[in-house]
């Protein structure tokens, strides 16, 4: 199966059900699927052979999920890049897996005025809204949307791809600093599909609010898990006002929400929450990072008929685990047991398996969600995929450090590496410290998670300035947000006269950490 | 700072010291939307309630928290006049 029979079978099935609310948009299964037809037939007409990648700069919205379903008809890869993420990762982005095609909107088209000329394989830029006569000035050849679509058939391509083609990079943090393309093949994402469908027990009645961005494997897979099961998303771009959120719970009658602990921890800063009623919520997911207890019991309290779901998963396989919501009380730290259809276990150093019960090692997993690879990166992909027990195969390991309980439940102990995890989203402290370092009067920066309690983990970086500096917080941040995502900016900025170091000269995290409790 | 002006400038005030240096964005028109212009993540949501509920003595309802009440340097302040005229007619 590929990925966009999905929409295909469900447009099929049931064309007339709504199958994503915007905003005030609703649309049906056969408005995506004719729309998506008339995008695949665009970009084909237009030359984009099969596995060309294709990337997404738009905000959650109608056209970001056609956009998607466009691509893989089209026999293409797409990328959705995270619409905070600044000019020069674009730039980075677009380079390293050679787009073709940008999709993007008004909003982001400054920016990419910006990166153009560097970016040699970009051949055609869509833009999502009408182009303005300006637009079309800057961008010689750039194609509108509507256009697009008016001009172009809305028959089913063609299938032209097999389930072990790509269909998709999702660019995550790695401790390196350098955003890495994460190669998904179409059974890479049925097959992650299939088992999370499976231990939620969702069904065509299900009604998903994804608050999550599309960039975010866990946001992309609501949208593309509801149209396999045939039921309905609300998309709503952002998190910002979270009673507009209770509000589109009741009105849509939402059955399925997904959320990280930072929702949770905003979600329950709201006063009367207990005065209102939630008869359709059938379950809450969560993932990222551990909710804290007194988040799950706030949780039940206020929505006592929702199961909830505490789940672990890398971006690397999509999900690994899911804790049954009847062991909740029991297990409240566990993230559970290997989802349907995958193997997780615990290694040592050398490899073997763990079998004593509370014992840490690295965690490793097998099935057929575990990606292909980095993208261009032999060196990072060997280092991720070893072999394993059958000749030939390879499993995943995570560089998460784990424990087991004697009954096999998974309890997360640490990363192996440095990244640090803010809202859920994996952020590289060397990523930062890059950006940090190329102000001109910084001579070293070291950036280190501390706790948070909305955040799980907020950003935290000390800064050591050249002799006679007038450097101020204000001047760093003003950098940060000019090349940084939003929530990679540093919380917390604390200047030194120097950092501890180990005898080495490496600077010492572990006891920069440990005073900044 | 009682006044509608005072009020609005106080809030200019705090925006701009608190969330503008992190937000990538130089300077805000009074009806800019904060969300479309990403000037306000939804941490920056609390602390901007925290910070109009003990400077200016009101109480922000739940329901109050919806785009149409904080949405712009313009709305936030028509709300706070309003719900100052509540509590002291």
């Amino acid at each position: 199966m590929l990925v966009h029979e999905f929409l295909e079978l469900s447009a099929d099935r049931q064309p007339d059900k709504i199958a994503l609310i915007v905003g005030d948009k609703r649309l049906s299964y056969r408005q995506l699927e004719h729309d998506s037809n008339c995008l695949a037939n665009a970009l084909m007409a237009g030359d984009l052979k099969k596995q060309d990648r294709v990337a997404v700069l738009v905000e959650s919205s109608a056209e970001a999920v056609i956009s998607v379903f466009g691509i893989l008809k089209a026999g293409g890869v797409f990328s959705v890049i995270n619409p905070q993420v600044k000019a020069r990762k674009v730039e980075y982005i677009l380079n390293d897996c050679q787009a073709r095609v940008l999709i993007t909107d008004q909003a982001h088209l400054a920016e990419i005025s910006l990166i153009k000329a560097q970016c040699p394989f970009l051949k055609r830029i869509v833009l999502v809204d009408a182009a303005t006569e300006q637009d079309r000035k800057i961008f010689p050849g750039l194609e509108s949307w509507p256009d697009f679509l008016a001009e172009s058939q809305a028959t089913r391509p063609k299938k032209r791809c097999i389930d072990i083609d790509l269909a998709s990079l999702i660019y995550t943090s790695g401790s390196t600093g350098i955003p890495k393309g994460v190669m998904l093949t179409h059974l890479n994402m049925v097959s992650a599909a299939n088992s999370i469908i499976t231990y939620l027990e969702n069904t065509a009645d299900d009604i998903i609010l994804d608050v999550l961005p599309l960039s975010f494997d866990y946001g992309l897979y609501q949208v593309l898990m509801a149209f396999k099961f045939g039921g309905s998303v609300v998309l709503e771009k952002s998190f910002l006002y979270p009673y507009r959120i209770i509000e589109l719970l009741i009105r849509e009658k939402i059955t399925g929400f997904p959320i990280v602990p930072t929702i949770a921890a905003i979600l329950l800063k709201l006063k009367n929450l207990d005065k209102h009623d939630f008869p359709d919520l059938r379950y809450i997911t969560n993932t990222a990072q551990a909710l804290p207890p007194r988040h799950i019991s706030e949780l039940r309290r206020i929505f006592p008929q929702a199961k909830i779901f505490s789940m672990y998963g890398l971006t690397e396989c999509k999900r690994v685990s899911y804790l049954p919501p009847a062991e909740i009380d029991r297990r409240p730290k566990s993230v559970g047991i290997a989802m349907p259809n995958t193997e997780a276990y615990i290694v040592d150093e050398a490899g073997n398996r763990i079998e004593e019960p509370w014992t840490t090692g690295e965690l490793v997993v097998r099935g057929a969600n575990v990606m292909r690879g980095y993208w261009n990166l032999p060196e990072e992909t060997d280092k991720a995929l070893r072999p394993g027990p059958i000749p030939g195969e390879k499993v995943l390991f995570t560089g998460d450090l784990f424990q087991m309980d004697e009954e096999g439940f998974l309890y997360f102990v640490s990363r192996k590496d440095d990244l640090i995890k803010v809202a859920g989203e994996r952020v590289s402290p060397k990523e930062i410290e890059n950006v940090l370092c190329e102000i001109e009067d910084v001579s070293e920066a070291c950036v280190v998670g501390v706790d948070d309690e909305v955040l799980g983990q907020a950003i935290k970086a000390y800064l050591v300035l050249k002799k006679d500096s007038v450097l101020k917080e204000e001047d760093i941040l003003r950098f940060c947000s000019r090349n940084l995502e939003n929530f990679m900016i540093p919380k917390y900025i604390e200047f030194r006269e120097e950092l501890p170091k180990s005898a080495h000269g490496k600077i010492n995290k572990t006891s920069l950490k440990q005073r900044s409790l | 700072m009682n006044t509608e002006t005072g009020i609005r400038e106080t809030l200019r005030t705090f925006i701009s010291e608190n969330f503008l240096p992190q937000s990538g964005v130089d300077s805000f028109r009074d009806p800019d939307s904060f969300m479309e212009k990403g000037i306000i993540d939804s941490t920056g949501v609390l602390e901007l309630l925290e910070f109009i509920e003990e400077k200016f003595g009101i109480k922000v309802e739940d329901e109050e928290v919806v785009p149409e009440n904080l949405d712009s340097l313009d709305k936030l302040t028509a709300f706070i006049c309003r719900k100052k005229s509540d509590v002291s007619p």
